[in-house]
């Protein structure tokens, strides 16, 4: 769910007031960084993030509120450790970036894989062969 | 061009709506809706689209990115193509449909890198045009079509259809969110592009998805067709959103105890999961991934990633709990029946695209997620866009408006005083309780499907009777109505699923586990009050000779 507008970053433009398609912020009354108005709406989609040319926004990836002890509400921690604005870095929007569905080919894609009742494991210690492919 | 703004004579000064004009309006803002808008504008309508959302960021397509079926014109790939869930949708899907869509999308596609400027990658000197990037994709179509000069109303959620007194449709009426008051936009006709119904279940980019246009449709006696096939469910990384599902063929799944969930899988074992889900935990690894295969996930599709990242999961070498997140008809079939070749509904004035229509020609019962939904969207908006302005263009000489009613009832025009306790909580409970869980709508008996069927239609006459207009001092009518829609598509599912007696595609009976050969139709459901089912007298054709 969206947590965090930085009043540090925030310019006012109210894009993300605009472009929430839930209509999860009021603009602020006297300008000024928007209101999260009605955070249970947020259907943690992420576009806001995408559309703030500062990146002064932060959706957590958990659909409830967080915890008020959660590292995820501390904005010093969120942009030394580059979670602040990593989605539209990965999308390559903003000034001088790539967009990144350029580069956006995926693998190709195998039938789902069936898990058997050997299934391979995360321990390196058991052999590939182990597995029931 | 009809551009001047109307007031309607019979509201009061206070809650007038402001009325708009146009020859078309599309109602829904996805690829469905931008497709619609943009085809009827080419055919030289004036087109308005109102979106619930942001016309850009709404719906599923927008906020996760589409793989899409595109098939380059020879025959052996189409043919490979055509054949692949033949099978799997339980031969409801129809040959002719599935050419006529490859054939469109194969042209949308380029179209939208070239006029629409998509920068789809390049690789060994041409486009890969099998998926797009939901954001990129959706601020481009917005950008096209206000190039070409269609009015956009966002966060303007339709709530009803309004109707001339023939019972074609004239217009819409709905709601400005972010201004807080009614408006309308008479038209000489209307595309419903609203998406498919998710049931408020936090799937990716699906809360705006709540079935509205159905519901509409419903009331101006458009019937549904494949509602029986609308138990599609996500894989989500629990308490997250993001039903991303395509890399979990990749996966492998555990119980609590590390010990493997034996048969599980993304595609046939998915009901494992539902299985051990409704017992507990479920875990689950990436683990059939190579490096490299690994790199080219995270090209692929960055948004599956920033969940784990965000988490300070690796989901490659670690274990995370998984959920099946309801995704109804988003990625199940079923939707508004069409009629002919241009997505009519049948009723004069109206026609369907995307998931709000059912997707049964293309995919029979099998889900169409992962590329026939995006292909369908594209192309019946195509269809439906080109007709729907073909149909207003030739009512422009028509004298005068017609007088216009508004169709609108559950939800909206209750027929007694509200009732306390009837609210859209009380219809999320419902939902919660007999339309989410895996033991009622996916893991599917006749024993649970009645009794929720029963809960449904008793919630059913309980906000028909009471539920209406906004609460307290929020003047918004949406949640009700979205409430309303939403009880009225499960019901049309359940009526559905409880008369195919069988199991074929995505419908899985466990008291009829096998499919009959005499239920090989599609089953055509609709009304609202009285639910009624009736078999297709259209059989899909499985070949395309003349
Ligand atoms: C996580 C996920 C991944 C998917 N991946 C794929 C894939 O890889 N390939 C594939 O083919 N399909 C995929 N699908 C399905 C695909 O997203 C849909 O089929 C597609 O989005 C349908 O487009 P649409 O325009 O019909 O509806 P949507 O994209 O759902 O858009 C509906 C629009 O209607 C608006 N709306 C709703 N109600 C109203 C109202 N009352 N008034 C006005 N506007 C309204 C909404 O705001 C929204 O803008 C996926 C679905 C999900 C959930
Ligand atoms: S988009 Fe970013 S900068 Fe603009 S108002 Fe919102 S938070 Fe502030
Ligand atoms: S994550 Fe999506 S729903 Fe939530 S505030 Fe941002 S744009 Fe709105």
């Amino acid at each position: 769910m969206i947590e965090i507008v930085s009043a540090g970053r925030c310019i006012g433009c109210d894009v993300c007031v605009a472009v929430c398609p839930t209509n999860v912020f009021d603009p602020a009354p006297g300008g000024g960084p928007p209101v999260i108005a009605r955070q249970t709406d947020c259907q943690t989609c992420f576009m806001c993030e995408a559309y703030c040319p500062v990146d002064a926004l932060f959706v957590a990836p958990h659909a409830c509120p967080l915890p008020t002890s959660s590292p995820l509400l501390d904005e010093e921690y969120l942009a030394a450790s580059g979670l602040l604005g990593s989605y539209r870095n990965e999308i390559g929007w903003g000034r001088g970036r790539t967009p990144g569905a350029r580069t956006a080919v995926g693998p190709p894609l195998p039938p789902a894989h069936i898990t058997t009742a050997v299934g391979r494991s995360a321990d390196p210690l058991i052999p590939e062969g182990a597995t029931g492919a | 061009m009809t551009h001047t703004p109307l007031r309607h004579p019979t509201r009061s000064r206070q809650a007038a709506a402001a009325a708009l004009s146009a020859d078309v309006v599309v109602v829904g803002g996805g690829p469905a809706a931008t497709w619609a808008a943009l085809s009827a504008a080419e055919s030289g309508a004036d087109v308005v689209l109102a979106d619930k959302g942001y016309c850009g960021t709404s719906g599923p397509t927008a906020s996760g990115g589409t793989g899409v079926w595109y098939v380059e014109p020879r025959p052996a790939a189409r043919e490979a193509a055509m054949a692949s869930r033949e099978g799997l949708g339980g031969y409801l899907a129809d040959r002719r449909w599935m050419v006529r869509v490859l054939d469109q999308t194969y042209e949308n596609m380029h179209r939208l890198g070239t006029e629409g400027r998509y920068p789809f990658p390049v690789v060994d000197g041409a486009q890969v045009r099998t998926g797009v990037q939901g954001p990129e994709y959706m601020r481009r179509m917005r950008a096209w079509i206000k190039r070409r000069g269609v009015r956009v109303l966002d966060h303007s959620p339709v709530l009803e259809l309004l109707v001339d007194a023939t019972g074609a449709v004239g217009g819409v009426a709905g709601y400005r969110r972010q201004q807080r008051r009614p408006y309308r936009v008479h038209a000489g006709a209307a595309v419903v592009a609203t998406g498919g119904c998710a049931f408020g279940s936090g799937a990716l980019g699906t809360n705006v998805d709540t079935g509205d246009g159905a519901l509409m449709a419903a009331e101006v006696g458009a019937a549904l067709s494949g509602m029986e096939f609308s138990n599609a469910y996500g894989i989500a990384p629990a308490f997250t959103s993001v039903t991303k599902s395509a890399y979990y063929n990749f996966a492998s799944f555990f119980h609590p105890d590390g010990t493997p969930l034996e048969g599980a899988g993304s595609q046939r074992g998915r009901s494992v999961i539902a299985r051990a889900l409704l017992r507990g935990a479920v875990y689950c690894q990436l683990d059939q991934a190579d490096a490299a295969t690994q790199a080219a996930m995270r090209r692929g599709q960055p948004n599956f990633f920033l969940t784990f990242h965000r988490l300070g999961i690796n989901p490659f070498t670690d274990r995370f709990p998984v959920t099946l997140l309801l995704e109804g008809t988003v990625r199940g079939t079923g939707g508004i029946r069409v009629v002919d070749g241009d997505c009519a509904t049948g009723v004069p004035g109206l026609y369907a695209a995307g998931d709000a229509a059912t997707r049964e020609l293309i995919c029979g019962g099998f889900t169409g997620g992962g590329s026939h939904n995006s292909a369908w969207a594209m192309s019946s908006g195509t269809w439906a866009g080109r007709a729907a302005a073909r149909h207003a263009l030739g009512m422009r000489g028509t004298a005068g408006h017609p007088r216009l009613r508004p169709a609108g009832e559950a939800g909206l025009r209750p027929t007694g005083p509200a009732t306390a306790g009837v609210d859209d909580r009380m219809v999320r409970e419902v939902l919660a309780a007999y339309v989410h869980p895996y033991d009622r709508n996916y893991l599917r008996h006749g024993d649970r499907l009645a009794p929720a069927l029963a809960a449904l239609d008793e919630a059913w006459t309980a906000l028909r009777a009471g539920l209406g207009g906004g609460s307290g001092d929020d003047p918004d009518p949406v949640p009700a109505r979205q409430a309303a829609a939403m009880v009225a598509h499960a019901r049309w599912m359940y009526t559905s699923a409880l008369a195919r007696s069988e199991s074929r595609g995505m419908h899985k009976r466990e008291d009829h586990p096998d499919t009959d050969p005499g239920q090989w139709h599609r089953l055509v459901v609709g009304g609202l009050d009285e639910v009624h089912v009736d078999t297709d007298p259209v059989r899909p054709a499985l070949a395309t000779a003349s």
